[in-house]
């Protein structure tokens, strides 16, 4: 058995739990994953034991303790069909007016029942990750592991150990699929707390476009664990875009990579509305690969209660003229707490960079906290940069503006928090999840046609 | 018949500083009250004061609004009662359209009394018909209320709310400045399409040139936090051409 790293003791037990499902599901998986895959998973086993879990003097997780997950057992989930799942969930989880191409799965599992991959354009592939691993595709085998940071963050590589199902897009060159892709994923309530590992696996060819909206829903009180983690490889001249929509329960802990590799010309959004979970961290990682990419990052997250979410973000510019361009904005109320770090690396080649980070927060509360920090690392010497970073208050001259007019102080409060938020919502261009967004953030049901402001600031 | 507003020694602070020494002022229903008086001298405190502005503290006196007690009631509640403040410098709110601000408002008030909201076809008919009185440019209305308007558009937008909103009381503060002639003219048609029985106005205002359109029917002097004169309309004309020395001296402030 493998020796278990760590910079804090953590229960034993929790661990051998891991390492236990991990033996069990390396024997299911025998047959059905290519060696590579499965060398790859016990690979990334020792070096999930070898980085054990994150303290607090990382720097990476200075802000962000996960000494309460690393003590928990979390079994991994098994296996459920539709009957487990309570009813409305399906559609509380999707988003209302998406869903002409949907995969839902289920404690991390593909369900074919409840998806709809739609028809696809010849040699598109649309479907379960495992399905295709096991039909030795060699696409899907080709690239995992390869943009997902397993050798130095612990989540990722405990994820790589347990690659199993997920999502597994694949669009050749030149192909374009218009209407996005909805993945879904849902976690069902078990007597003992359960750990999902989803993985995604997403490849744009040169010159395609393709756009993929990822939904996670879990039950309120009870205590679960998503550890997801998607890849993203776009060609030359492809263009794609990634929606994250992360409605966990309260109590759940979601952990979640993007890894984008961008390729010559090639252009990538990466959008996250986090809105749930108890502890939630969100990592986005670029590498802008090939001259003239451009990368969007763009990020909302609105909690309260005691809710703590924490966005790390990761543009590596290797390549010159590349352009990237972020706008992360976080909303706090009560006693919520969130972690914004943007690290922008401009490599020595990258020249004529241009980089644009914005951390924007406010704090409805005097308990709310936030801390925030952009990192730049330069190298190159003719590029353009900027970041900049604010924590704010909502202005009691506008709330009583509002109240002035007739508005109760919640729904002006609502109003500001909108406005807030407004820049980035209108930046998602699926216009479902837009509105969807829109309804969550003005806490309304019915978001009002004419409440968008027209012109583009 | 009981006043629509009175206001009986006023005394207000802010963080522990008198602003307010004392206020009277009794509003008739249809009648239309100026108030005067140097900068810095209170006006806008007692304006917000009657909007309902926490941030100013009533230390004394009472504040009646159609025989009610307006100081405990919440700025929303007033404004559902149909107070209205034109501010003096209206915010600005980024990523909010003037449409959905003013029909939120329109909503809450007709929530307030217990009649349903109205849909988007009768709310713009409402909106189209003032707009048309104030000479609104309809593309106004699909931009963030206020912002990057100019000093005038901020002040039209505000008699526009007014119009919209339909007011018992309306306390204008300086709605005049930074508007040229003609603005200032379609403004003052705004607020006297609303004078009549059962309304009230309070116009602040620094200039004559306001109420040669708006003709009041009294106007006060506000100095140093007390109103030391009031009479009629000819008050505006002497301090127009005497400037408010003459009054401070008598007064003794
Ligand atoms: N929020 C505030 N904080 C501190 N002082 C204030 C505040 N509001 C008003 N004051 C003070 O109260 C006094 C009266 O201000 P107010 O704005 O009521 O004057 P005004 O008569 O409206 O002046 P103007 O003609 O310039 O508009 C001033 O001395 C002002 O500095
Ligand atoms: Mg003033």
């Amino acid at each position: 058995m493998v020796e278990v790293m760590s910079d804090k003791p953590v229960s034993e037990y929790a661990i051998r739990v891991y390492l236990a499902d991990h033996e069990r599901s390396d024997k299911a998986v025998e047959h059905h994953i290519p060696p590579r895959i499965r060398a790859l998973r016990r690979s990334a086993l020792e070096r999930f034991c070898a980085l054990g879990f994150p303290s607090a003097k990382r720097e990476e997780w200075r802000f962000t303790n996960v000494a309460p997950l690393a003590n928990t057992p979390f079994h991994l989930a098994r296996q459920a069909g539709a009957g487990h799942l309570p009813p409305g969930a399906l559609d509380k989880a999707g988003v209302k007016g998406l869903g002409a191409r949907r995969l839902v799965f289920l404690n991390g599992r593909y369900d074919t029942r409840l998806s709809s991959p739609g028809e696809m354009p010849a040699g598109v592939r649309i479907g379960s990750l495992m399905a295709n691993l096991a039909h030795a595709d060699p696409q899907a085998e080709g690239r995992l592991g390869e943009s997902a940071p397993w050798h130095d963050h612990s989540f990722v590589a405990l994820n790589t150990a347990f690659i199993g199902d997920g999502a597994f897009i694949h669009v050749p060159r030149g192909v374009v699929i218009e209407e996005p892709i909805l993945l879904i994923f849902i976690s069902i309530a078990a007597e003992h707390a359960v750990v999902s590992h989803p993985r995604n696996l997403i490849i744009a060819e040169r010159e395609s476009q393709v756009c993929v909206v990822e939904s996670y829903y879990g039950p309120s009180g009870e205590t679960y664990f998503t550890n997801a983690v998607t890849e993203i490889f776009a060609g030359e001249g492809a263009r794609v875009g990634h929606y994250k929509l992360q409605r966990e329960g309260d109590r759940a802990w979601h952990m979640a990579t993007v890894g984008i590799r961008q390729e010559r010309d090639s252009a990538c959004e990466a959008h996250s509305a986090a809105f749930g979970a108890g502890f939630s961290r969100n990592d986005v990682t670029a590498v802008l690969g090939g001259a003239g990419c451009s990368a969007v990052l763009n990020g909302l997250t609105m909690i309260s209660g005691s809710q703590f979410a924490d966005n790390h973000t990761r543009i590596d510019h290797a390549q010159p003229r590349c352009e990237s361009q972020e706008l992360y904005k976080g909303i706090f109320d009560e006693r919520a707490r969130g972690v914004f770090n943007g690290r922008i690396i401009v490599r020595q080649d990258a020249q004529k960079t241009s980089a644009m980070q914005t951390n924007k927060n406010l704090l409805l509360t005097g308990t709310a906290m936030v801390n925030t920090n952009p990192q730049l690392e330069i190298f190159a010497d003719d590029v353009k940069c900027s970041h900049g970073a604010t924590v704010g208050r909502i202005d009691d001259e506008h709330i009583f503006y509002l109240r002035a007019r007739g508005i109760s102080f919640d729904e002006a409060r609502s109003i500001m928090t909108y406005a807030f938020a407004n820049d980035v919502i209108r930046r998602i261009k699926p216009a479902p999840l837009r509105v969807l967004c829109e309804q969550i953030v003005l806490a309304v049901q019915d978001v009002p046609a004419d409440f968008i402001v027209t012109e583009e600031k | 018949m009981t006043p629509m507003l009175e206001i009986k020694n006023l005394h207000a602070s802010i963080e522990g500083n008198e602003i307010l020494h004392g206020i009277d002022l009794t509003v008739n229903t249809g009648e239309v009250h100026a108030i005067m008086g140097p900068n810095g001298s209170g006006k806008s405190t007692l304006a917000q004061i009657i909007a309902g502005r926490e941030v100013y503290e009533v230390t004394q006196g009472e504040v009646i609004f159609s025989g009610r007690n307006l100081l405990e009631l919440k700025p929303e509640e007033r404004a559902c009662e149909g107070i209205f403040l034109a501010f003096q410098y209206p915010v600005e709110i980024p990523g909010v359209s003037n449409t959905y601000f003013l029909k939120a408002a329109v909503n809450a008030v007709r929530k307030y009394r217990g009649e349903e909201a109205l849909d988007a076809m009768d709310f713009l008919a409402l909106m189209r018909g003032k707009m048309k009185l104030l000479g609104m440019d309809e593309e106004l209305m699909n931009r963030s209320v206020n912002e990057g308007f100019s000093g005038g558009e901020k002040k039209r937008n505000e008699i526009f709310q007014m119009a919209v909103l339909d007011p018992k009381l309306a306390v204008l503060d300086e709605t005049d400045s930074g508007l040229d002639i003609d603005a200032l003219k379609v403004v003052a048609n705004g607020v006297n399409a609303l004078r009549g029985p059962g309304r009230g106005i309070i116009a602040v205002t620094h200039y004559q040139r306001l109420l040669n359109y708006i003709v009041p029917d009294f106007v006060h002097v506000l100095a140093g936090g007390r109103i030391v004169k009031s009479g009629g309309k000819e008050l505006a004309l002497e301090l127009e051409e005497k400037g408010y020395s003459w009054i401070d001296e008598k007064a003794g402030v």
